[in-house]
């Protein structure tokens, strides 16, 4: 089964965030909260979309995710860097701490 | 250098007030993202992998001091402390809240400046040669008629919703630094046979996935004639360029499918309708404009400056420097001095605000306030004293912007690839840095001499990977990056799309085959050749072999 959160930018200053268990959004993706195989995926997107959450983040998708030890990693590396940012400014983003 | 009118003013002012209405509905819930995003991307706001994007409009690649110093500032106020210059001669920032871009846009106001023309299916800012009103070469300054191209097409009312984005490039130079022949319509300057300057008009040029050199439409344009001309392709093109598919939409695929004789009818046939109107521009007009942009006071001088020459004899460096980054200037006694924004293993194009404030004040005490941002990603000041090289070569070095490499191998163009950018598939921007670390020995730039390695990060090439004589094409395969190599691309007046070398190559592999290609070029090159000119002798296979073996 995969493993999958749901991400979005937040609306005011564009940073990537993830849906978290009580329904808000972190910065940090091991705060999110975890859909295991297609249809719970699905209920999760659905939870993300909804209108009213249109003044707080834009473009809600789905990524898939590994549970790793130090926490949870996305499997395609686009969405590694939006956890982290650039790889080639180590001091800017999410990464820089 | 032209400066807004009462009328420019409150065009920006009055667009900057509108787009702060609208971030401050989209904020508040009136409007919806769906509603919102045309909006944005009319005033140079993406959303981007980590954050918006803004990118701000540099008019014909021309900046003032004031305007530098003042994106300097943008750079520290509103984003990072650091500012990317684009291979279309703007500037993008990174990192911009959404909710303080309008102030943002105000700042720029201030100087002039705005984020008008940046995206958006309009006519988009128009490009030239960055060596305009300074190069030995040219025949006239370009810019003039780049500012008129530009108050015809801002918010073109007929123009503003066309099949996809449209860019215009001219070049004043037989020697094309503009590219123009990959633009949806390039313009070369030349002189007829009456001895009249007027333009090539050159249409469905392009690079991103479907790559066209652009084809003649008209030998010769008059400058009366020019805006007409214009009006009369997007006219055709607004009218016939197709809807129904957004990769199959851009001017090049018009003038494609129906061939440019057809091309030529439909345009010859509209402009008849309109050329004697109201786009036509007398002579007195078109002088206003030259005005505008007429030299600064020069002094003169004698184009021997001995104290220049003692420099150069004395410190190898400076005359490094000199070799590859200083041009000539059409006015005895001064020079035209790139400032590479391309230092060994830096990221391609971007500038920190601290730079950006040096250059312009460098630029008020060396070249008259004037500054120019290349579509090589690079910064220009066009008219410097040949007496004062050594001392701005000095003080550009102690902020690491003296990197002596323009048109080497290490002058890479990237795109911000998937560092930044929401559409990339690979990234660009360690690629170039790792090509140039391994080919930092400035001997052996030297001995390999101009070589032009361009890099995307995906399919829509802003990093001009089709007209690099090396082109790297960053994709994902599988989930991991992977590039693909083309030969032989150009994008100067003897433009041409570079071919796909074969099979791609994983990021581990990537830089031992591009520095394979430049050692069979030195192998078998001859005496004065370029790579691009030991490739058009020798074709690809000799290349191919180096790449692939038997593979």
């Amino acid at each position: 089964m995969s493993l999958q959160v749901v991400t979005a930018n937040r609306l005011d200053d564009g940073l990537v965030v993830f849906l978290t268990a009580d329904g808000g959004w972190s910065e940090n993706i091991d705060q999110s909260r975890i859909a295991d195989g297609k249809e719970a995926g699905d209920a999760l997107l659905a939870e993300a979309s909804v209108p009213e959450l249109d003044t707080v983040i834009v473009g809600p998708y789905l990524i898939e995710v590994e549970q790793q030890d130090d926490g949870l990693v996305p499997t395609k590396y686009r969405e590694v860097l939006r956890t982290k940012g650039p790889s080639v400014r180590q001091d800017l983003g999410y990464q820089a701490g | 250098m032209y400066r807004y009118d009462d009328f420019d003013r409150q065009l920006v002012l009055e667009r900057t007030e509108q787009f702060r209405e609208q971030v401050k509905r989209r904020l508040s819930g009136d409007i919806t993202e769906d509603q919102f995003r045309p909006l944005r991307l009319m005033n140079g706001v993406y959303l981007q992998l980590h954050a918006y994007m803004l990118r701000v409009a540099v008019p014909y690649g021309t900046l003032r001091a004031d305007q530098l110093r003042q994106l300097g500032y943008i750079a520290r106020r509103y984003d990072k402390g650091y500012g990317h210059f684009t291979t279309r001669q703007n500037i993008q920032y990174n990192w911009p809240k959404l909710d303080e871009i309008p102030d943002a846009l105000l700042d720029l106001a201030k100087v002039e400046m705005h984020a008008i023309q940046t995206s958006g299916n309009c006519i988009r800012n128009t490009t030239t040669d960055q060596y305009a009103g300074a190069a030995a070469d040219e025949i006239e300054d370009p810019r003039p008629y780049c500012e008129l191209i530009r108050q015809w097409s801002t918010f073109h009312p007929e123009f503003t919703y066309l099949p996809r984005k449209f860019k215009i490039a001219v070049t004043g130079s037989p020697n094309d630094r503009a590219a123009v022949k990959v633009h949806d319509i390039g313009l070369r300057m030349h002189q007829n046979d009456a001895g009249e300057v007027g333009f090539e008009v050159i249409v469905g040029g392009g690079l991103g996935r479907t790559p066209f050199v652009g084809k003649t439409v008209r030998d010769f344009i008059g400058k009366n004639d020019l805006f007409s001309y214009l009006e009369a392709i997007l006219r055709v093109y607004n009218r016939f360029g197709r809807r129904d598919n957004k990769y199959k939409a851009r001017i090049k695929i018009l003038v494609h499918e129906i061939g440019v004789e057809e091309m030529q009818r439909l345009v010859e046939e509209e402009w008849a309708q309109i050329k004697g109107g109201s786009l036509r521009v007398d002579d007195a007009e078109i002088a206003h404009y030259i005005e505008q942009f007429a030299p600064p006071a020069f002094e003169t001088l004698s184009d021997d400056d001995s104290e220049f020459e003692r420099r150069k004899a004395e410190n190898r460096e400076f005359s490094n420097w000199v070799r590859s980054n200083v041009i000539a200037h059409k006015q005895p006694g001064y020079a035209i001095a790139n400032v590479s924004l391309k230092p060994i293993g830096g990221i391609p194009g971007d500038a920190t605000d601290t730079q950006m404030e040096l250059v312009a004040d460098l630029s008020e005490q060396y070249s008259f306030g004037d500054v120019r941002v290349t579509h090589e990603q690079n910064l220009v000041l066009p008219h410097v004293k040949k007496a004062d090289l050594f001392s701005l070569w000095a003080e550009l070095k102690n902020a690491n912007l003296a990197t002596a490499n323009l048109g080497y191998v290490t002058d890479i163009i990237s795109c911000p690839g998937l560092d930044y950018c929401a559409l990339a598939t690979a990234r660009s921007i360690p690629l170039s840095q790792r090509i140039s670390e391994r080919f930092s020995d400035l001997d052996r730039q030297h001995d390999i001499g101009e070589l032009k390695i361009k890099i995307s990060g995906c399919i829509n090439a802003c990093g001009h990977h089709h007209v690099g004589h090396i082109g790297i094409l960053g994709l994902d395969k599988r989930g991991k990056e992977f590039y693909q190599i083309t030969l032989g691309g150009d994008a100067s007046e003897n433009a041409e799309i570079g071919k796909i070398a074969g099979a791609g190559f994983s990021e581990a592999e990537v830089v031992d085959a591009i520095e394979s290609l430049v050692t069979k070029y030195l192998g078998i090159r001859e005496t004065g050749e370029r790579f691009i000119d030991t490739y058009r002798r020798v074709g690809m296979d000799p290349f191919k072999e180096v790449l692939y073996g038997d593979r």
